[in-house]
Order: C-alpha cells, then structure tokens, then sequence
C-alpha cells in the first residue's frame, strides 16, 4: 500500500482540565472519502482544527502525506495541499463571491498570482454553480451559497485533501441533493474528502470508511455497514440498543 | 505599464501638478503654507489608511512616524551635516525597520487592544524624546539659518522642501493604489474582513499585518523629516500630537476608509474646515470637538464615508475613483 495521505496519530488535544479529543488514531487512503461521525461535543471539529494548524495538540502528531505537519500554522498547511471549511461559515463579507475564491486561489497549494487566480476561481464557481452571483458580496448570500462558498474557496487552493465540516447542516433536502453532487465531483477529480456530517443517510451513501468519535475518543472504524451495525455506536447516539433495533426493523418494515 | 492607461493614475499626476504649479506660478507664500498642511494631511490619511482601512487595525498613534521621521531628519542635519535627501530617506528607513520589529510584537494584539497599545506607543515616544538629551529633551532641536545656505539659500529651499513634500503625496496615493491592486492588498483586505479565515485560506497574517505597518510608516516618516526641516525646528509636543492622530483618523473616515480617494479627499475636506475654524476668532480651536463630533456621526450613518455614499449612488464611479 502506498502512503496514506493522512494519518492521525494519538493525538490528544487538552482545554485546561477538559479533554476535546483523547489519542486518536487513523489513517487515510489516498481518493477516499471518510466520514468523521460522533454525538454533539464528541471533539470532531477540535480534531479538525488540529489536523489543519488552527490548534496545536498537546500530544500526538499529524502527518500528511508522509510529512508531519504537526504544530504548522494554517497557512503553511493550505500550501502543502490540505484545505479545509468553517462549519460556521466565514465568508469575507464586504468583498464579492469572486474575491473571496480568489484569495483561495490566490494563497492556496499553487501560491498563484492574481491574474491566473482569477480564471482558477472562476473556473471553480462555474463547477460549485455560483458563477451567475459572483459579483454578489459574500455577506448577502443565503445559508446554502455561503456553505457552497465554503467549498469553493477551498476547492480554489487546489487541495489533495479536504476537510468538510459539516457542509449540508441546515440546508434543505434539494440543496443537500445539490451539494452531494458537487462532493462527488470533488472525490472524482481525485481529491481525498475527510467530512464531519450529521445527516447520516448522506455521509453512509458518500464515504468509504467511516471513523466514529464519542466523548474524544475513537468508539468505532469501519465501512458504512460495519459502523450502522455497531451496537457501540448505536448506543452512543440512541441510548438502548434495544430500542434501536426495533426502530430500524420498524423502519424496514 | 499597464498603470498608465488608467484614469486614476493621470488624476493623481494632475493634481499633483496642480498643487506643485498653482502657487509658484504667483509666487503665493500664504496659499504654498495652506497647501503644505493640506499635502501633509493627506500624506497622514493615506498612509494610516493602509492599516485602518485595508488590514482592519485602528492605529490610534499614527503621528509617532511623523514624528520620529522628523526628529532623525534634523538630527542627521543638525548634528552630522548630512543633505536633505539623505537624512529624509534614512529617517524613512529606519522608522520603517522600527515599526516592523514594534509591529511583529503588537499586531498580536485586537480590536481595541491594538489601538491602545499604539497610543501607549506614541506616549512613551514621546517620554523618551522629551527627556534624551541628544535631542535637546523638550527644548527639542533647532537648525540654524547657516543650514538652508547650501540649498541655495531659505527662499529657494522653502520651494524645494514644497515641492518634494507635494511628491510624497503623489507617492503616498499611488503606493495605496499599487497596494490596494496586488496580491498583497488583497490579503490584507482578506484579514480585514475576517482574520481566521484569512489565516485558514493562506494568508501568512503576522507577516502581511507586519508588513502592511511598516510600509505605512515610511512615507509619513519622510514627511515628518520634509514638514520639520521646513519649519527649522521640532519639539516633542508637536511632533507626537496625539490630536493629529485622531484627527487623521476623522479625514480618513469622511472619506472613506479602505478607498484610494477616501483619505485623500477627507483629508483635503477636513484641513478646509479646521483652516476655517481656525481663522474665526470666536470658534478657533473649536475644531477639535468638531471633528469629534464629525467622527461620531460618520461611523453612526455613514461607516463608508463620502466614497461609500458615492459608490452606493453611481456604482459607476468606482471604476475611476477607487
């Protein structure tokens, strides 16, 4: 097998006497999507913001593609090809659609300058679908355009991986079928996809493994079925196995 | 040479022009010195709109670079005999360095904190000054009338010093401008907008934030050196005066911060007004609580300025006033 194109090792990342995330380990293969699932509060968007640089763990180290990253501001980890999205989004409000996946472009993997940024965003809007407001400013957009931006500024660093933090959360059903769209696009343009998601009949339908996080720590790994049929997991987010089972038999029937 | 097809580049060279030309020509001493204050104020409003208005931090004591740009000019002169040109371009230099290492350390700060951090910066400047020896302490120092000789004599080197400080002013507009239109200018603005995200999208922060201080330092710095070599002598009080900090940061937001032409035509509004205030005898110094009341009502109804209320009107002025 090659080199994983990331792989999470022990890490732990403390706040004072609290523990967000507590020795996790995984590994990722290159062109995969992995789904990073767990209950509210179980520390996915912490390990997120230790993977990208935002946080440095107090234990543990990150490696991508076979470099370890660990410690490295967020700017320098965007160069080597890791771009990641703002579960609460931030656009650049008082600049315009364009613009703000420009400076993706602009200070991502390809360090391009401003000219050639400028056809790589709007190349990008075309494919995420926002062309038609990139005149807009970033700040009038709706919810679903801006978490589509989200995607489209870190699309324009030219990533070899993404993070997703949760971008189908609070869109409505014909927005979340648009936006699989474009997470499949990305996955078959060959960029490796690791995604927080709470709507599970979405991240069981895209992912190729699943990692599961409960209370900071790994509670489960495996495909889509293999995870689904976890009792451990199962019980993480619905309390009773029992009572589990019998609303999935319910359910299928 | 793109540049050179823009409108915005001949409006800046005309004006420039205007205002070197307009009082030579009728060899108006009374009109030179009003232009001198207005060029200054607009050389002042430029620069700190380099960080006010395109990084997002308000740099409350902005005036420290005029000063200490002044205070090294006439050392070097006064001292070292050096010429103009040299003493003014080291005392840039210099007070450029300086606010880069000062700024590598205070841009940790935000918001609030970094704007009273730059006050508590101009204050200890101008402690220090105020009790160094070297430069006379609050005697401050003086040049004598034997300095001008090798200009050509006082009258001659007036005009020069006039029309050099017209050319930073140029300089000033078009450095916002080139800024304002590069990679650089856009990852401030980026950091302005959001600084986490910038950081997040690739924007080296520190460096930029740092940068972007320094380069803001260094035409005032000259300019302090230009404005105190004409007038022959600087004393801490007036150089590091805090009023003209804030009052920068009143023409910048008249204005229009985070605009080219904002800061220039606040600044050209703003000395307009104080000169009128100034010369009616029952309002002089009354326009230091204009102006405060001016920056009240700015941010309250209008936080764009005068450009952001003309952008807002014909959308097509944007494209030749930026």
């Amino acid at each position: 097998m090659s080199t994983p194109i990331l792989e999470v090792r022990n890490v732990t990342m403390t706040f004072g006497g609290l523990t967000a995330v507590d020795d996790v380990s995984f590994n990722m293969a290159e062109g995969e999507i992995l789904g990073l699932i767990g209950p509210n509060g179980a520390g996915k968007t912490t390990l997120f913001n230790v993977i990208n640089g935002v946080y440095k763990p107090t234990r543990g180290n990150v490696v991508f593609r076979g470099r370890d990253i660990t410690g490295l501001p967020p700017y320098d980890v965007v160069r080597l090809g890791l771009a990641r999205t703002h579960q609460i989004v931030k656009p650049l409000n008082e600049m315009t659609v364009l613009e703000n996946v420009v400076v993706g472009a602009c200070f991502g993997a390809e360090n391009l300058g401003l000219e050639p940024a400028q056809y790589v965003a709007e190349e990008v809007l075309e494919f995420t679908g926002l062309l038609q407001m990139k005149d807009e400013l970033a700040g009038k957009l709706n919810i679903a355009l801006k978490k589509r931006l989200e995607v489209a500024r870190a699309l324009a660093a030219n990533p070899r991986l993404l993070l997703l933090d949760e971008v189908l959360a609070g869109l409505n059903p014909s927005e979340v079928a648009k936006m699989l769209d474009v997470i499949r696009s990305i996955r078959d343009r060959g960029i490796s996809i690791l995604m927080i998601e709470h709507i599970m009949q979405a991240i069981m339908s895209l992912s190729d493994r699943i990692v599961v996080l409960n209370f900071g720590q790994k509670l489960a790994e495996g495909t889509p079925d293999e995870v689904a049929n976890d009792p451990q997991v199962i019980e993480a987010y619905l309390g009773d196995p029992e009572m589990a089972k019998r609303i999935l038999e319910e359910e299928e029937a | 040479m793109k540049f050179l097809k823009s409108p915005f580049f001949w409006i800046v060279i005309a004006v420039s022009l205007l205002y070197a030309v307009y009082p030579k020509l009728g060899n108006n001493i009374t009109l030179r010195e009003t232009l001198v204050l207005s060029a200054i104020y607009v050389i002042l409003a430029t620069n700190l709109n380099l960080m006010i208005g395109y990084t997002g931090y308000v740099n409350f004591g902005s005036i420290v670079f005029f000063g200490l740009g002044g205070y090294l000019t006439l050392w070097l002169i006064g001292g070292y005999g050096w010429n103009l040109y040299a003493a003014v371009l080291f005392a840039g230099v210099v007070t450029s360095l300086l606010t880069l290492a000062l700024g590598f350390g205070i841009l940790r700060l935000r918001g609030a904190y970094f704007a009273l951090a730059t006050i508590g910066v101009n204050e200890a400047v101008k402690d220090f000054v105020s009790n160094f020896d070297k430069w006379g302490g609050s005697e401050g120092i003086f040049l004598p009338f034997s300095t001008y000789k090798s200009m050509g004599g006082a009258v001659h080197a007036l005009w020069t010093v006039y029309f050099l400080i017209i050319g930073v002013m140029a300089l000033s507009l078009l450095l916002s401008w080139f800024i304002k239109r590069s990679k650089f200018g856009l990852g401030l603005f980026a950091i302005r907008e959001d600084e986490d995200a910038a950081i997040v999208l690739g924007v080296k922060a520190p460096v930029y934030k740092a940068i972007a201080y320094s380069v803001s330092a260094f035409l005032p710095a000259v300019a302090g050196g230009l404005y105190f070599f004409k007038n022959g002598s600087i004393v801490p009080e007036e150089a590091f005066n805090l009023h003209l900090s804030i009052e920068s940061i009143v023409m910048v937001m008249l204005g229009g911060q985070g605009t080219v032409t904002g800061p220039w035509v606040g600044a050209f509004l703003y000395e307009r007004l104080r000169g009128l205030l100034l010369t009616t005898p029952s309002l002089s110094n009354f326009h230091l609580v204009i102006a405060g009341v001016l920056l009240l009502l700015i941010i309250l109804f209008a936080p764009g300025g005068l450009m952001g209320w003309l952008y807002k009107r014909w959308a097509r002025v944007r494209g030749v006033l930026e």
